[in-house]
C-alpha cells in the first residue's frame, strides 16, 4: 500500500519538473502546487485509513451497540435509548462511575499538587546531578507496564508485604490489614498505586514549565521582600497554567479510563469497591454477554472524558495566547 | 538566589530522598521477594541470607520468556516501523504540503487523542471475528497501528510546520519531485521526531495490556504486559516467581528508557504540552 501511494504523487511532478526546466519559475511553482495540492491527500490517505476502520469505525459501532440488546451471539433486539436508562439509574454502576471520580483525586490532583511542591524543591535545591537523578527516578513508574505496577503494588500493600511490616515495625500493628482487600481501604489503595505512577509525568512537566519562567519575575518578587511561599503563589503558580492544565488532563483521562492498574490489583472487589467503568466495560462484554449495555457504558465514559478534559482545555488555551 | 536558609534546603533535600525511596520501594521489595527461595512465603522487604538467583532462570522457563519476547517483538517489528512511516508521511502532507481540507482531517485525528480505548473494544474484537484475525498478532497490531494515529500524526505534523517552505522551493527547482524530496530531504531532518515517535510508539506497544487480553486467548502471542497478566493468574499464589517474573518483564522498559532516557523524557513532554 505504501509504495503505490508513493509513486503515484512522485510521477506527475517529475515529468513537469523536467519538462520547465527552461520554464519562468512562477507559473512551474502554480501548477505544483494545483497537482501537488490534491495528490497530497496520498499522503495522509494511510493513515487516515488506519485511523479509520481501527477507531473510528468501531466508535460509530459503539453507539450503534449501545441502542440494542445483544449478547453477541444471537439476535440483537432494539431497545432504544433503554441501555443509557439503566447505566444512569442503576445503582451499581452508578457506583462504579463515581469511583472513578474518586480515583481523579488520587491519579490527578494528589500528583499534581505533590508534583509542585517536588518540581519548586527541585528547581531551588538542585540544579545539579542530584535533581537528575530525582527526576529519572520519579519517572521510572511510568515507563514500567501498569501490570507490572499491580503486580509490586499488590505484593506491598498484601498481608505480609512491605507496608504492614513497617507499620509493625513503628508500632503501629493495630491498623495493619489487607489494604486492597477490605471494603474501606481498597479504592485509597488502588488510587495510591495512581499517585506512584502519575507523580513523575507531572514533576518532569511542571519542572520544564517552571524552567521557562523568567528569572527576572522572580527577582522582582525578591525585591518586594516576598519569601518562598508567596514567590510560588505570585510567581510560579500562575506561569505555570498551561502545565497544570496538561498535568490535569492527562491524569484525569487515566483515572477515568483506568484498567490494567485495577485488573491486576483488585480485580475491581471487594464486590464493586474498586470496579472502574473500564474494567465493568469488559467484563460486561466478555463475561456477561450484554454488549449493548457495555456500549452504553463506553460512550458514557466517552462524555464524561470530554466533559472533564475540555473545558481544562479551554481554561489553558485562552491564557497561552 | 542563595537566599534558601540552610534548615530549609535541608528538609527539602531530605523530602525528595524520601520520595526517591518511596518510588523504589516497590521495584526493592519485588526484588528481596523474587530471591527467597522457593515455596517459602517471603514477607515485606527482607534480604534473603542466601539469595536465590536462580529463581529468575526459573521464572524464565515457566514463563516461557523466550516465547513471549519472541512475540512482542513481532509485534512491535509489525506496529512501530509501519506506525512511524504512515504518521510521517501524514505529518509531511498535513504540516507541509497543506493539503486542501487538511484541517478537516486534522480535526479529525484529534478526536481521538481523548479517546479511551474501553469506548472501542468491544466493536474490535467483533471486527476482528470477522476479519478471521481474532488470536493471531495481527489482532493486536493493527489496531494499535490505528490507535496511535492521533498523537503520532499530530507529534510528526507539529515538527513538519516548522520546517521552512523555501527548503522544498529549492528542491523543486532543482528537479526533486515530492517523493525524493520527502524521502531525502524532509525525513532525515525529521530525524530528531521520528526518534523520539519511535521511542514512545515502542513502550507503548510493549506495555499495551487490554488489547492483548481481549483480542488474543494464546498469552505466547501477546505483547509482554498481556502476558504478564496471564503469567500472574497462573503463578498469583507463587509470589516468589511471580515477582521473579514480573522484574524480568519490566527489565526490557527500563533498560530502553535508561537508554533513551532524554529523549524519551523530552519526547512525553513535548507531546503533552502540544496536545
Amino acid at each position: 500500500m505504501t509504495s503505490a501511494v508513493g509513486s503515484t504523487p512522485a510521477g506527475a511532478p517529475t515529468r513537469a519538473g523536467g519538462e520547465d526546466r527552461q520554464a519562468p519559475v512562477r507559473p512551474h511553482r502554480k501548477r505544483w502546487g494545483r497537482t501537488a495540492g490534491w495528490l497530497g491527500w496520498l499522503w495522509v490517505l494511510p493513515a487516515l485509513l488506519m485511523y479509520g476502520f481501527f477507531v473510528l469505525r468501531p466508535l460509530v459501532t459503539t453507539m450503534q451497540y449501545s441502542l440494542y440488546r445483544w449478547n453477541g451471539i444471537g439476535r440483537a433486539e432494539w431497545v432504544g435509548l433503554d441501555n443509557y436508562l439503566t447505566v444512569i439509574t442503576d445503582s451499581d454502576l452508578l457506583k462504579i462511575i463515581s469511583n472513578a471520580f474518586i480515583l481523579i483525586i488520587f491519579f490527578s490532583f494528589v500528583p499534581v499538587c505533590l508534583g509542585l511542591l517536588v518540581a519548586s524543591l527541585v528547581r531551588r535545591l538542585s540544579a545539579g546531578p542530584f535533581g537528575t537523578v530525582v527526576r529519572t527516578v520519579l519517572f521510572l513508574p511510568q515507563v514500567i507496564p501498569l501490570v507490572a505496577a499491580g503486580i509490586a503494588w499488590t505484593w506491598l500493600l498484601s498481608t505480609d508485604g512491605l507496608v504492614n511490616q513497617v507499620l509493625r515495625a513503628v508500632g503501629l500493628g493495630g491498623i495493619t490489614r489487607a489494604w486492597l482487600g477490605e471494603f474501606d481501604t481498597a479504592l485509597p489503595s488502588v488510587g495510591v498505586i495512581g499517585t506512584w505512577v502519575m507523580l513523575g509525568l507531572c514533576t518532569i512537566l511542571l519542572v520544564t514549565g517552571m524552567s521557562k519562567i523568567d528569572p527576572a519575575l522572580y527577582e522582582a518578587a525578591r525585591i518586594d521582600g516576598a519569601g518562598p511561599v508567596r514567590e510560588f503563589f505570585a510567581v510560579t503558580l500562575p506561569s505555570l497554567r498551561q502545565e497544570i492544565g496538561v498535568c490535569l488532563t492527562v491524569t484525569i483521562i487515566a483515572a477515568l479510563a483506568s484498567f490494567d492498574i485495577v485488573y491486576i490489583s483488585t480485580s475491581g472487589g471487594p464486590g464493586i469497591q474498586t470496579t472502574v467503568p473500564g474494567l465493568e466495560i469488559y467484563r460486561l462484554a466478555f463475561s456477561q454477554r450484554q454488549v449493548g449495555l457495555a456500549s452504553a457504558l463506553a460512550v458514557v465514559l466517552m462524555v464524561l472524558v470530554l466533559a472533564c478534559v475540555l473545558p481544562i482545555q479551554r481554561l489553558t488555551r485562552e491564557e497561552k495566547v | 538566589m542563595n537566599l534558601t536558609s540552610r534548615g530549609e534546603r535541608l528538609t527539602g533535600r531530605i523530602f525528595l530522598i524520601a520520595l526517591v525511596v518511596v518510588t523504589l520501594l516497590p521495584f526493592l521489595s519485588m526484588l528481596s521477594a523474587a530471591l527467597q527461595p522457593r515455596g517459602t512465603v517471603p514477607t515485606g522487604l527482607a534480604w534473603p541470607s542466601d539469595p536465590q538467583w536462580g529463581n529468575f532462570g526459573a521464572a524464565f522457563t515457566a514463563a516461557n520468556m523466550g516465547v513471549l519476547l519472541r512475540s512482542s517483538l513481532l509485534i512491535v517489528v509489525g506496529v512501530v516501523p509501519i506506525g512511524v512511516v504512515i504518521a510521517t508521511m501524514a505529518g509531511f502532507g498535513l504540516g507541509h504540503l497543506r493539503v486542501p481540507g487538511g484541517p478537516i482531517a486534522f480535526g479529525l485525528l484529534l478526536l481521538g487523542l481523548t479517546l479511551p480505548l474501553e469506548a472501542v473494544i468491544t466493536p474490535l474484537y467483533y471486527q476482528m471475528r470477522d476479519l478471521g484475525l481474532l488470536n493471531t498478532r495481527w489482532a493486536i497490531i493493527l489496531p494499535l497501528i490505528g490507535l496511535y494515529m492521533p498523537f503520532s500524526v499530530f507529534w510528526m505534523r507539529a515538527h513538519f510546520t516548522t520546517v521552512p517552505k523555501e527548503l522544498s522551493e529549492a528542491a523543486r527547482v532543482d528537479g526533486s519531485n515530492t517523493w525524493q524530496l520527502f524521502w531525502r530531504i524532509h525525513v532525515p531532518l525529521a530525524r530528531p521526531a521520528i526518534a523520539s515517535l519511535t521511542i514512545l510508539l515502542f513502550l507503548w506497544t510493549w506495555n499495551q495490556f487490554l488489547l492483548a487480553i481481549v483480542l488474543v486467548d494464546d498469552a505466547t502471542k501477546r505483547t509482554m504486559a498481556g502476558a504478564l497478566g496471564a503469567f500472574q493468574g497462573q503463578w498469583g499464589t507463587d509470589l516468589v516467581l511471580l515477582c521473579a517474573g514480573s522484574l524480568l518483564i519490566l527489565t526490557p522498559t527500563l533498560i530502553v528508557f535508561l537508554i533513551f532516557q532524554r529523549q524519551f523524557i523530552k519526547a512525553l513532554i513535548q507531546g503533552s504540552l502540544k496536545g
